[in-house]
């Protein structure tokens, strides 16, 4: 690993160019989501639309299906990333993603056990639940890896999550299969970006502000941890304190993540590691790019998702895992020597 | 040269595994929804039960045990050579990817092509079979390297990377279907021992009356790639050929069995490994135990959620995951 930050591959000038750009990505990314659809709609409608100046079933169409989800894209999109490249640097682990460290299993699980314990609890309820389960799952993944005093390799936290994982879907499935609820409990894990409604948004949305937010305050701090843990002592930083407050983050995106469109693998492992490539490993600069280009991604996923075999809806949970697949086979390959 | 005394100690373990399987096996056959009484088993079994005591025993409770301690076996059997192969206690064909390969050909096949219930029952092992195959020669041809030949680190990680993928686009395929077919998916994944008739043992018997030997047989070699493959190739042996060869028993041997038991993990990790701290690392003399603690690991887990939690049980998959990962976890923490 480089550890010199002035070698840094950009200067501001020129992020602020790359930013720029990412940001025309995604507002015409988030336009061909809205545009392109089941049923025809035309640009100047989506205009109308969006400045509520006209009326009609299209228009309706556009105001209560396509937007929600389109904004849900956006959202998950920029979590899943920021949540990534957090968990990627302060780990220091090129694998790291909250669905190969037992995050996702957890809320999974946790909100299996909330529908077949509390079936009247509300959407909120089900949301803080995941909550819980995630930071569960990643509690068990980090507190096996710290068991060991030199440290886990990084080949070692994945299996370890991936035994995590498959101890929690285990729960989950035995908990929805005894209570019979294996339905409802998928429609929550896997229901993808479908019937995502603006009340469910104003719910969620809140929390992955305030966890984007107060990312970008912690992101000098994230850059020295993610150098090498003693240099981060050396300059005075309590990384207690940054490492607790960093990890309740993680929680927080990852959990309303999947209580919104349920498991989505990889991303939060392809963005980060796409965007260090393009501006280098200062983490000021990755995080908001992070954010904007997984926003893009999810938003081009779900697209293509809808119009691979239209009419019928590929899930875009299961597009977004095989295109991650790949990704994630190129970095095992190219950090080979890291992971002995 | 093996010491006359380890043998014995072989021989007395073996002796007493097969006691602790005949009485599982004995204890399960009297445990059920339906009316069987202990005492009655044994006539029963020898020919003097009548027709409802017969039904019970011959075509329900027996073929289930069967397969489970097949599956078992061959999931044990399975796991040793990986783990020999991979120079890694962690392998376990679950872990890297043949489980959700099989069970993401499972879904697929379920919810698109609606086939009369009776032939298509007996299609889905073969096709668990070809979808387990395909994923793991995906993972060998992705985790081999044209410079170093194969190496075990990459493959863990690229089965864990195809098992990630692959559960996930899975649950998205099941939440499309409707709720009877999720309920039987679901159960399928979750390792509920659902191939319970005596087709279906055949199905797994020819497998392991084939490669058990087999894998037996090349135990030395195994001996030999597990010190390192510089070693194998001082001893003249041709690494890469062998590596392919063991490769293959152990995905059919892993095949077999989920086809017809459905996502069953860790009880290739947990026997093997028992195994190993009974009777040392020689792999003729582990693989026998392990194949025998493997069956009665399975059979255990199976008889316990099937009686435990009325009426409608857990899958024997469920229990051995709540058992095993923490057992992985125990194993991983120790270097």
């Amino acid at each position: 690993m480089k550890f010199d930050l002035k070698k840094n591959k950009v200067n501001s000038l020129s992020f602020s160019f790359i930013l720029l750009a990412s940001l025309l990505i995604l507002v015409a990314s988030f336009f061909l989501a809205v545009v392109f659809g089941a049923a025809e709609i035309s640009a100047a409608q989506v205009w109308q639309a969006l400045t509520a100046s006209g009326t009609g079933d299209d228009i309706l169409i556009i105001q209560e299906i396509r937007l929600p989800r389109a904004v849900a894209a956006v959202v998950v999109g920029a979590a899943l990333a920021v949540a990534g490249a957090i968990m990627q640097g302060m780990t220091r682990n090129p694998l790291a993603d909250p669905g190969l460290f037992g995050l996702t299993a957890g809320a999974n699980a946790a909100l299996a056990l909330a529908i077949a314990l509390f079936p009247a609890l509300n959407y909120f309820g089900n949301i803080l639940a995941s909550f819980i389960g995630a930071a569960v799952g990643a509690g068990l993944v980090f507190g096996i890896s710290s068991l060991n005093k030199k440290g886990f390799s990084p080949f070692r936290i994945v299996l370890a999550g991936s035994a995590v994982s498959t101890f929690l879907y285990a729960l989950a499935k035995g908990i929805s299969l005894y209570f019979q609820i294996s339905k409802n409990v998928s429609m929550w894990t896997a229901g993808g970006l479908v019937g995502i409604s603006w009340t469910q948004l104003k719910l969620i949305i809140p929390f992955v502000l305030v966890g984007l937010a107060a990312t970008f305050f912690l992101s000098r701090q994230l850059t020295i941890l993610s150098l090498k843990e003693e240099i981060a002592v050396g300059l005075g930083q309590n990384i207690f304190r940054i490492k607790v407050f960093l990890f309740i983050i993680i929680i927080v995106l990852t959990g309303a993540s999947v209580a919104l469109v349920g498991n989505i693998v990889f991303l939060g492992l392809m963005i980060p590691h796409i965007v260090r490539a393009a501006v280098g490993r200062d983490y000021r600069f990755v995080l908001p790019l992070s954010a904007l280009s997984g926003s893009a991604f999810m938003l081009l996923a779900d697209l293509l998702a809808r119009t691979i075999n239209a009419p019928y809806e590929t899930p875009v949970v299961a597009v977004v895992a095989m295109l991650g697949l790949p990704f994630f086979l190129i970095i095992v390959n190219k950090r080979r020597r890291d992971f002995a | 040269m093996i010491h006359p005394e380890t043998i014995k100690r072989q021989r007395l373990i073996i002796f007493i595994l097969v006691f602790l399987i005949l009485a599982t096996v004995i204890f399960s056959l009297g445990l059920g929804t339906s009316q069987l009484s202990f005492s009655r088993i044994i006539p029963v079994l020898l020919g003097q039960g009548n027709f409802n005591e017969n039904f019970v025993l011959f075509s329900i409770r027996l073929p289930r045990l069967v397969i489970t301690l097949l599956a078992g076996m061959a999931l044990a059997l399975s796991g040793s050579i990986l783990q020999g192969l991979s120079r890694n206690d962690l392998a376990d064909p679950g872990i890297i990817g043949i489980n959700s390969g099989a069970g993401f050909a499972v879904a697929l096949f379920f919810l698109y092509f609606p086939l009369q219930v009776g032939s298509f029952i007996y299609l889905l092992p073969l096709v668990a079979f070809a979808g387990a195959l395909i994923t793991a020669i995906l993972i060998y041809f992705f985790s081999y390297d044209r410079n170093s030949g194969l190496k075990p680190i990459k493959l863990i990680l690229v089965g864990v990377g195809f098992s990630t993928a692959l559960s996930g686009a899975m649950m998205v395929l099941i939440s499309s279907a409707d709720r009877s077919k999720v309920e039987f998916i679901s159960r399928w994944l979750a390792g509920d021992i659902w191939g319970t008739d005596w087709p279906f043992v055949l199905a797994l018997l020819p497998w392991l009356l084939i490669l058990l030997p087999a894998a037996l047989y090349m135990s030395n070699r195994l001996n030999i790639l597990a010190l390192g493959n510089s070693i194998a190739v001082g001893v003249g042996m041709r690494v890469e050929k062998e590596q392919a060869i063991l490769l293959a028993i152990a995905v059919g041997l892993a095949a077999a069995s989920v086809s017809v038991t459905g996502g069953i993990a860790f009880v290739g990790l947990m026997a093997p490994h028992i195994a190993k701290t009974l009777i040392g690392k020689r792999h003729q003399l582990f693989m026998p135990i392990a194949i025998l603690i493997g069956g009665w690991l399975l059979l255990l887990a199976d008889t316990i959620g099937r009686n435990i939690f009325q009426p409608q049980g857990v899958a024997a998959g469920i229990m051995v995951a709540v058992i095993g990962a923490p057992y992985f976890i125990y194993l991983l923490t120790q270097n």
